[in-house]
């Protein structure tokens, strides 16, 4: 078996490499992914993770996922439906990680990638606080994680993650995904369901929005994409960041959205 | 705003003897979460396509007194992941002098899974057992590492028949009236007997026996319950 790892390439070892960069090294250190022994690795896992392939590796996709700056921080909404093909594998995915109680990374795409590498920026942002004895910022964070995925970039990674969290400049929001993109925003929407999200929220933003107001845009934006998107539902999860961290707002079960929405009066139309 | 990756230079040829390491011996894994019990049970039938290989290859197999892990999907796979594990519960014994808990073994199998991210191990995983706490906890898997605890959950090739069935009984799912769930171990047993005596009934992957592994807090047993072969 080959060893694959491309975040901590071979050292120069001219003997001038100092302990404490040893350290430090050992310290950045992630497992090492074994690749299989065939003339083209990536086409293999490829055809292997192929939707209509018989020997299908299931990796569960879909997703809509949400957040937002707005006058009192940053709001993040999702949904919590995995599928595998046209199986739902699951109906409580939390696809909020919290990465620690200022970070939070949202989960679309590949579920396993997106875990698995904002658990190792978890890690890393807990090195680089007693390291520097203060908090990452969002900015960094972010590019940690977009530095990460990129070093893996066209072997099938599939993640599209927003980093929200609060620092010394205030509330942060990044989108990340596994081509190496990162962009900084006001307001992203991610995943299959991504476009019905963006039309309720376009529509109905403002700066000056009430915490309370923006509770509701971000669950309604989310539950009209369960409703036009078949690869998303379940339960919709709402999370506020403020300036001393990130809390948990609600989890609401579709179901009780649709009938709570269904005897409000309709918006009259412009 | 996913893209699909970038496609590589060579475009894929349409080779006869592609590198296909892969098969599908299909069989059945489920397991459920009591207040202190946890089930875990697996049919033992080994097929392949309509070939039936074995009608005796145990797919569940007792990790220690508190944990059971049960593999569907390529069962060489699942048998290598399952020798793999318990090397690693070895070490961690003779380093840390006890024996690693339920969740503990849950985080390590995610990492185990992941780091055949670019080869993965076509299995599909369940453990369940006791958390430190004495309670049942299941935790699922997909082939490359992503793991959600539950309270039941079926995978392998019956999933798509027993779990809808397990949302209907266990999970109490969409009910009109609040009914709460009282489940003795008794009752448990009676639904996983239930639920695989009728996906045998369906797939046909899926039969010959399963083994029912019942965790307690004073140790594990395993017990035997005969399917329809054919």
């Amino acid at each position: 078996m080959i060893n694959l790892d491309f975040l901590n390439p071979v050292e120069d070892n001219n003997g001038l490499e100092t302990e404490v960069n040893k350290e430090y090294l050992e310290n950045l250190n992630v497992p090492t992914f074994d690749i299989p022994l065939c003339n083209n690795p990536i086409e293999f896992l490829k055809h292997q993770t192929e939707a209509a392939e018989k020997c299908r590796l299931s990796i569960v996709h879909g997703t809509t996922t949400l957040a937002f700056k707005f006058k009192h921080g940053v709001i993040v909404c999702v949904d919590s439906r995995a599928t595998a093909g046209s199986y739902i594998a699951s109906q409580t995915v939390k696809k909020v990680i919290e990465i620690n109680p200022y970070l939070l990374g949202t989960m679309a795409g590949g579920a396993a990638d997106c875990s698995y590498w904002e658990r190792e920026l978890g890690r890393r942002c807990r090195l680089y606080e007693l390291r520097n004895k203060e908090r990452i910022s969002v900015a960094a964070a972010s590019k940690l994680l977009c530095n990460m995925v990129y070093s893996y970039k066209g072997m099938g990674l599939s993640m599209g993650t927003m980093i929200c969290g609060w620092d010394k400049k205030g509330p942060g929001l990044y989108y990340v995904d596994n081509d190496g993109t990162r962009l900084e925003g006001d307001l992203f929407s991610v995943g299959s369901g991504s476009t019905f999200a963006y039309g309720i929220l376009d529509s109905g933003f403002k700066y000056d929005m009430t915490p309370e107001e923006a509770y509701d845009l971000g669950q309604r934006a989310i539950y009209h994409a369960t409703f036009r998107d078949a690869a998303s539902g379940g339960i919709v999860s709402c999370y506020h960041v403020k300036q001393d961290g990130w809390t948990l707002i609600s989890r609401t079960n579709v179901k009780d959205l649709h009938y709570k929405y269904a005897e409000q009066p309709k918006a009259p139309l412009v | 705003m996913i893209s699909e990756p970038i496609p590589t230079a060579q475009p894929a040829r349409q080779m006869a003897n592609r590198f296909d390491p892969y098969e599908d011996n299909g069989g059945t894994t489920m397991a459920l979460a009591g207040e202190d019990f946890c089930i875990v049970a697996a049919d033992t039938r080994q097929s392949d396509g309509y070939h039936i290989n074995c009608r005796y290859a145990p797919k569940a197999h007792q990790l220690s007194d508190k944990t059971v892990i049960g593999t569907s999907g390529f069962y060489a796979d699942g048998i290598c992941l399952v020798k793999r594990i318990k090397q690693r519960m070895e070490w961690y014994y003779h380093q840390h002098d006890k024996v690693m808990s339920t969740p503990a073994l849950a985080q390590l199998l995610s990492v185990m899974l992941y780091q055949k991210r670019f080869f993965p191990y076509y299995c599909f995983t369940i453990l369940g057992g006791l958390d430190e706490e004495g309670k049942g906890c299941v935790f699922d898997y997909d082939s490359v590492g992503n793991v959600e605890r539950v309270k039941y959950q079926a995978e392998g090739s019956g999933k798509e028949l027993l779990q809808p069935f397990l949302d209907s009984q266990i999970g109490l799912k969409n009910r009109a009236t609040d009914d709460v769930l009282d489940l003795t171990e008794e009752k448990a047993i009676k639904i996983v007997k239930d639920a695989f005596s009728s996906v045998t009934e369906r797939d046909i992957h899926t039969g010959d026996c399963v083994e029912i592994y019942i965790i307690r807090k004073d140790g594990i047993e395993c017990e035997k319950y005969p399917l329809k072969r054919d």
